[in-house]
């Protein structure tokens, strides 16, 4: 009773001191405080992740769409190229072009790597620039006769197609490298058209990669559903102890536990040799340097990612569900379709897509694994990045690789809903 | 009386770990079209009796009919009993419908049919129009609703509520004990109800086991069961209680002579041990008259206000009387009569009838 008396007055008070539209910048201004409190306290990581993380992969994906090596290397070479029509053979001033700036390149001794990085898109550049500059250097060639000193030399300078093919290289910014990465080529009349059948290999690879993925998540999904199911179910000591055994290997490093894969797998290893001390086989088994290597490696691996969401997910399955089926007489096989199946979805979608992603990109394992036929895209973009140096190509592979699994999830959203997705 | 019983538990007992009996020899016969209320504090082994007679816990010693037969090696889903659950268990990815579809799809009944029986027992429980909803868009009593009128729809005989409102407030509480009480008595159905809350027990019930300690302290109706409580817990659980503990002096047939500080205390003897022995006196609050003159009653005492506290439609005073200064004492708020103030000394007086001597 006494309460009523000593509220209603401070009521007023306050209401007399804050009219309604004071109240929204009032209220903005002691948030704010608290927003600029919180946003300090991610700085660190914001200026870490901006630094090393998203530059980084932002220049990767700029490089893809870069095409340096004629516009840097051969100028004016690459602009005239790009006012040239393209309908029938260059004129006498582009021709003196490209003979002078061959020429030049020649004397800085750059013609060979210039040469060499053209080639990746135009098979044949690197001999025609070395014949040319070899033919026009021992010749002294007379103002307005390029155009039939450089086809005398070499007679690919008369055919359009040769052209077509340099002015294509032209502009600083192009798609060569996607089309590259797709297997496609553009033709001696400037279309887009699928490389020669040997040598088609991203495509494929590409496929094959999605495929084992794909495979790897079912494997996974097969695996950890009902060692999820019993970890959720069994009393809290035993689960926990059972957990630990699941985390293990996942707190062991990478590398490790890949080579203790080698370690069982190779022909003289520890399962061929029991194998074959049991009498079961003559031969030794590949078990190892091909596919089969990679997919139970890198199955083992990412079991983990499949097991924990889904765990976290079962474990928050209140029981009274399958016992409310139970006592409306529903047998338990079709408890578990009807109810707890949809129940734990959740967990065995957000496991799926977290394997699915992690096994696309995967490299190390099958890289030590994997052999020959077992590579997949990842092998490829290392190589190019390493070995090949081709960076702007290996960038193009890498990106393609991102859009797909970007697709791939904005599908999940639509069919599954992101919101269904529960990583623990 | 055992051959006409359609639920019957006989000398059951449960143990989870094999060193500890969570129901000790649970003994309960349970007629058809009854409103049984297992009551008690949690961890006294109410709702593991339930689970029992449901199937989902195992008995590990004695036997649980329904209907003559034996239902210890039955599973659950084959023993036909109607379940309520605290938290509703309404399958949250079905709608409304689904939800009480579920138990008539698993039977197979053709699809008119099951279309027929939902909108009826939608209406039953007044939630036609959320037929199409999900069980999450639905408030706390709607929920609760649902969960009844599935566990309902299949017309099963014996249905058990496992503290089915716990999880409402209290005005929305009482409503849905009418309910439940209404629709249990139109169709007839037997009921077996596990709960903590004692007026729902009370209020609801044909006859209430009051349990602690894995034992039935008393089984009875809910007046016998506050009016003639047969041990001290069962007198202190079930509505407000005063208890004094005093020494057996004498026994006289139905009552006994127990002194309780310095005075003497005329009681009915209950549930006492023999002479010497102590014992707890149990008093109800509004069975206490104030002022009263000595002779108008069996027992008369002298005590002390100690504190007034308002109730609103009745006063209480806590009073200290023979050494205990938690005594209370319910007073009816009349117009025109002149509430007693703290710190006055006054006589109490009761009856023997309303004194009753328990075990201590």
């Amino acid at each position: 009773m006494n309460n009523s008396y000593t509220v209603s007055p401070m009521l007023e008070t306050v209401s007399e001191t804050l009219p309604q539209g004071d109240l929204k910048s009032s209220l903005d201004r002691a948030e704010r405080l608290n927003k600029t409190k919180s946003l300090l306290l991610v700085v660190p990581l914001l200026a870490f992740i901006t630094v090393f993380f998203l530059l980084p992969i932002g220049a990767m994906l700029l490089r893809s769409i870069q095409n340096p090596t004629l516009s840097t290397a051969m100028p004016q070479t690459a602009a005239a190229l790009a006012n040239w029509e393209g309908t029938a053979l260059p004129d006498e001033q582009l021709f003196a072009t490209v003979g002078h700036e061959i020429l030049a390149l020649q004397e800085a001794r750059q013609l060979d790597s210039v040469g060499s990085d053209l080639n990746r898109v135009m098979g044949d550049a690197k001999s025609l620039m070395a014949r040319t500059a070899r033919g026009l250097a021992s010749k002294v060639v007379v103002p307005g006769a390029f155009n039939t000193t450089m086809t005398g030399i070499d007679k690919r300078w008369g055919q359009i197609g040769t052209w077509m093919q340099l002015k294509k290289m032209a502009p600083a910014y192009s798609a060569t490298n996607y089309l590259a990465a797709l297997d496609l080529r553009y033709d001696d009349q400037g279309k887009v058209v699928q490389q020669p059948e040997s040598r088609r290999i991203y495509v494929s690879i590409l496929i094959k990669t999605l495929m084992v993925a794909l495979g790897i998540t079912a494997l996974c999904m097969i695996l950890g559903y009902p060692l999820a199911y019993m970890l959720a179910t069994l009393p809290a000591k035993t689960s926990n102890l059972l957990m630990v055994m699941v985390l293990l290997p996942f707190w062991t490093s990478l590398l490790v536990r890949t080579s203790a894969w080698m370690v069982i797998l190779q022909s003289n290893g520890v399962l061929n040799s029991t194998l074959n001390s049991m009498g079961l086989i003559n031969q030794p088994l590949e078990l190892m340097y091909n596919m089969f290597g990679t997919v139970i490696a890198m199955t083992h691996i990412l079991l983990p990612f499949m097991v924990l969401p889904m765990f976290s997910v079962m474990k928050s399955i209140d029981t009274t569900y399958t016992r409310a089926a139970h006592s409306m007489g529903a047998s338990s096989f079709r408890t578990f379709v009807q109810i707890y199946f949809p129940l734990s979805l959740p967990g065995l979608s957000a496991g799926g897509i977290l394997v699915f992603i992690l096994a696309t990109g995967y490299y190390i394992t099958p890289a030590l694994v994997g052999g020959r036929t077992g590579q997949v895209i990842s092998n490829f973009i290392a190589y190019h990045m390493q070995t090949s140096l081709n960076w702007g190509l290996a960038a193009a592979i890498a990106s393609i690789l991102l859009m797909i699994v970007l697709v791939l999830y904005w599908i999940y959203d639509r069919v599954v809903g992101i919101n269904n997705m529960k990583l623990g | 009386m055992r051959t006409e019983s359609f639920v019957s538990f006989r000398n059951v007992q449960k143990s989870y770990d094999g060193e500890h009996l969570v129901v000790k020899n649970f003994n309960l016969e349970i007629e058809q079209g009854e409103f049984v209320t297992m009551l008690g504090p949690s961890g006294s082994g109410k709702t593991t009796c339930l689970m029992m007679l449901a199937g989902f816990e195992t008995v590990t010693h004695g036997q649980i009919c329904i209907d003559e037969k034996p239902v210890n090696d039955i599973a659950p889903q084959k023993r036909g009993i109607g379940m309520v659950f605290q938290n509703y268990a309404l399958f949250p990815h079905m709608t409304i419908e689904e939800n009480l579809a579920f138990p008539l799809r698993v039977r197979k009944l053709p699809r008119q049919d099951i279309e027929d029986r939902v909108r009826k027992s939608l209406d039953l429980v007044a939630l036609g129009q959320f037929a199409k909803r999900m069980p999450a868009q639905l408030s706390g009593g709607q929920k609760q609703r649902v969960a009844l009128a599935r566990a309902l729809i299949f017309e099963p005989r014996l249905v058990l509520m496992d503290e089915p409102l716990g999880a409402l407030d209290k005005q929305l509480r009482e409503q849905m004990q009418y309910e439940i009480k209404r629709l249990s008595k139109q169709l007839g159905i037997t009921v077996v109800y596990v709960t903590h809350d004692q007026t729902e027990a009370l209020t609801m019930s044909d006859r209430i086991a009051v349990f602690n300690d894995g034992i039935v302290q008393q089984l009875a109706n809910p007046s016998d069961l506050y009016e003639k409580p047969q041990t001290a817990f069962v007198a202190s659980f079930i509505g407000e209680n005063n208890r004094l503990k005093g020494q057996i002096i004498e026994r006289q047939e139905r009552y006994c002579q127990v002194r309780v500080g310095e005075h003497l205390v005329k009681a009915l003897a209950v549930n006492i041990h023999p002479v010497s022995s102590t014992t707890t006196l149990s008093i109800r609050p509004e069975r206490v008259q104030i002022g009263a003159r000595p002779g108008e009653y069996d027992n008369h005492m002298p005590a002390r206000i100690e504190e007034i506290i308002y109730h609103g439609d009745h006063l209480r005073a806590r009073l200290k009387l023979a050494g205990n200064d938690e005594f209370i004492v319910k007073m009816v708020n009349t117009a025109g009569h002149a509430a007693p103030q703290a710190g006055t000394c006054i006589d109490v007086g009761w009856s023997a009838d309303d004194c009753r001597a328990l075990d201590a």
